[in-house]
């Protein structure tokens, strides 16, 4: 009788513990943690991979630390969580990570269904199809009857479907839970070819034995993947705080303010727009719910968009001008509402 | 009667054992619902859909090996990929339980030769494959053996009409073109089951009688063998093969063994082997050496000793925990994504979470089926224990 009352008792008790969902402001969670929770994937050169001191280095690790130095004045105060394709959007959901920033491609399904909310793009990507070099093989219309590698559960599996059922050609999938082993299995001989988006090919090239000269990644974009931070559904706060700090960094490079020249642009701005990017002018801050200097911070301490491409996408070869990544200005897509 | 004292109702134990119960389960059963109903108002909070409609949206995915059914992208459902999920991870179970058990068997039995080496060995081989994570073993085989050793489809290692390569195994496979004959042929194999068995209880009568044991498996075996071979002849030899042809790429046609099937599966049943031939050796080290040598006494061959005394003995003592093993073998599958292979957490609770979001529902479905998989095999080989146990006089 006393161990029936014991485990009834236990048993509420933890009934009511899981009733109590944190339902206070995400902003308020990270100011009072000190620490902001960001979902990466981890294992991406260029996107986010540690270092040789084991930080976390990369376009989507750097969305984070200036989402950090934004919200608390410290690029350096982010955990990051290295996220599996399948783990990711759950993660988020159930309250593990502040901001998923982890090469998600933007579907309706996913915005729709999954209770997330996507701010803003930081790489705009498209799938590609990487073969050996020795193979001969020059376009993806060559590949009927291939087998693919493939990283499981991701909208890559689902392009590639869609591909080949369209050009009535047959494949047979490999799927890997992460992007490492499809490398690997793509080097060993299990699959004729490896898909991914093109940077991600590019990125696992140069851990390739072979290197980037011994592959050929074929010419043909199959898809549209816009990729970019995610949060949660729900909290409308959040959402602008990282969102806007995208584009804070984004008419950063527009305005030509770099980490290098923004202390004495804010001593002299010149310029209202950069006055007000830079915190020397506006309330833009306060109506976010941050400190007048959020924008400075991110940018000072992390760099504007084009010193961060240049830092981690750039060195694993995937040049930006006159690509898609580059400023509307130049040729390219990138192209962020005015901070007023 | 009546002019016993009655106990009051709250004093009476048996009552009491009963309210206490009964309020036990409605504490019980109110946390499971207080859990259930959180659950539910917090996805509808967050805006995640739930339910169960997308079973019969279009599978927007290819899966690569459905051996036993027809999966076609752009017509297959989402609820055929749990099929196919389920029927894999039953193919790998089933292979490794027979594999693992065969070869379990055979260390366990070894692990106690007078030999030293090879009881050494044994013992090597049990502490190497049951102390390494299992997972770390499926990834050692395929990634570090397997794949680098293995040659590209174009370099295969050909065996008459089989292939192995990377890919995999490469094996004909046989086509009916004569219905009438495969019926003539399979109704002839009939005729000479029949006639077996007759011989086989022929044999026990002879053997009752006079004590002359005759090699009855062999004779089976070799009837079984000849005679299907002549027979097959005789009704017009009624298949054709499909033999594997090295396309472009890779084998088309024929039957196909793909290597993350080959890699799980040998892994599995080196892993299970070990735990096996562990409880094998427990089994027959539990039979008194009294048994032994009364066998001995009563004149019986070693070999006989064993077959007929030691192992239907030890069997008692090794089924239950192999039991486990299989529950395990079952389960560990799931490892299976890894190194692609199909099976349900791979394409189920994989894939098709990931392309729906359905969490909830997908992870409740791929519970209960390892639920009713182990339940299962428990039902049955409890069955099969139960028939071998010692029946006393």
């Amino acid at each position: 009788m006393k161990l029936s009352a014991k485990i009834a008792t236990s048993v509420a008790a933890s009934a009511v513990a899981v009733a109590q969902v944190a339902s206070a402001g995400t902003l308020d969670d990270v100011k009072a943690r000190g620490e902001l929770k960001c979902g990466v994937s981890g294992g991406v050169p260029g996107f986010s991979a540690p270092d040789d001191a084991g930080r976390m280095q990369g376009i989507d690790a750097a969305v984070c630390d200036a989402v950090a130095a934004a919200v608390l004045g410290d690029a350096s105060k982010v955990v990051f969580i290295p996220l599996t394709a399948k783990e990711r959007f759950t993660a988020l959901a159930s309250g593990e990570v502040d901001v998923l920033s982890r090469n998600t491609t933007h579907t309706l399904t996913r915005e729709a269904s999954l209770g997330l909310n996507f701010t803003y793009y930081n790489y705009i990507d498209g799938q590609g199809f990487m073969v050996m070099k020795d193979s001969g093989i020059k376009s993806t219309l060559e590949l009927d009857g291939a087998s693919i590698c493939v990283q499981a559960g991701t909208t890559t599996e689902l392009n590639m479907a869609d591909y080949f059922r369209n050009n009535n050609m047959k494949f047979t999938p490999v799927g890997y839970e992460t992007s490492t082993q499809t490398r690997e299995g793509f080097e060993g001989g299990a699959c004729d070819v490896l898909t991914s988006d093109k940077s991600q090919l590019a990125a696992l090239s140069t851990e390739m034995k072979v290197g980037p000269a011994g592959v050929t990644i074929l010419p043909e974009t199959i898809s549209k993947e816009p990729l970019g931070p995610v949060v949660r559904q729900g909290d409308d706060q959040w959402m602008d705080i990282v969102a806007m700090t995208l584009y804070a960094l984004i008419n950063a490079e527009e305005l030509g303010i770099t980490s290098g020249n923004i202390d004495s642009l804010k001593a002299k701005p010149g310029n209202p727009a950069v006055a007000r990017l830079v915190g020397a002018e506006g309330n833009m801050g306060e109506l976010l719910g941050l400190g007048a200097d959020w924008s400075y911070n991110a940018i000072k301490q992390v760099g504007n968009y084009g010193e961060i491409y240049e830092r981690t996408v750039a060195p694993i070869g995937i040049p930006r001008a006159g690509s898609v990544n580059d400023l509307w200005t130049r040729g390219g897509i990138l192209y962020a509402p005015p901070i007023r | 009667m009546t002019e016993r004292t009655r106990i009051p109702l709250h004093r009476d134990p048996k009552v009491r054992a009963i309210l206490v119960q009964v309020l036990a389960a409605v504490v019980v059963g109110y946390g499971f619902y207080s859990l259930f109903q959180t659950t539910v108002d917090n996805l509808v909070a967050r805006g995640i859909q739930t339910g169960t409609s997308f079973f019969d949206e279009v599978a927007p995915f290819q899966i690569g090996f459905t051996p036993f059914f027809d999966y076609t992208l752009g017509q297959s459902k989402y609820i055929d990929v749990f099929f196919v999920g389920i029927q894999n991870t039953i193919l790998v179970a089933v292979l490794g339980i027979i594999a693992a058990t065969l070869l379990g068997f055979f260390i366990g039995v070894i692990r106690l030769s007078p030999n030293w080496l090879v009881s050494r060995g044994a013992l090597v081989y049990i502490e190497v494959f049951r102390n390494v994570p299992l997972l770390l073993q499926i990834m050692f085989w395929n990634f570090a053996i397997f794949l680098p050793t293995l040659p590209a489809p174009k370099n295969s290692i050909a065996m008459g009409a089989f292939y192995l390569n990377a890919r995999g195994f490469h094996t004909p496979l046989p086509v009916i073109e004569n219905t009438t004959g495969v019926a003539i042929w399979i109704a002839l194999l009939t005729v000479l089951g029949i006639g077996l068995l007759m011989f086989a209880r022929r044999a026990k009568v002879l053997f009752e009688e006079t004590g002359q044991r005759l090699p009855v498996l062999w004779i089976s075996l070799a009837v079984l063998i000849i005679g299907g071979y002549i027979f097959y002849l005789v009704s017009g030899s009624p298949l054709s093969f499909d033999e594997p042809v090295l396309g472009r790429f890779n084998f088309k046609g024929g039957g196909q063994l793909p290597l993350p099937l080959f890699s799980l599966w040998f892994a599995l049943t080196l892993y299970t082997s070990a735990f096996i031939a562990e409880n094998v050796r427990a089994g027959i080290q539990s039979v008194s050496h009294g048994q032994t040598e009364a066998a001995y006494a009563l004149g019986l061959s070693r070999k006989n000793t064993v077959n007929l005394v030691t192992i239907p003995q030890a069997l008692r003592v090794i089924i239950p925990p192999t039991i486990s093993q299989y529950l395990n073998l079952t389960k560990n599958s799931s490892l299976a994504v890894a190194v692609g292979y199909e099976e349900l957490v791979a394409v189920w609770a994989g894939i098709t979470l990931n392309q729906t979001g359905q969490a909830l529902v997908i992870i409740g479905m791929t519970v209960a089926v390892y639920e009713c998989l182990s339940l299962l095999t428990s039902f049955v080989l409890n069955w099969y224990n139960k028939r071998i146990q010692l029946t006393e006089r």
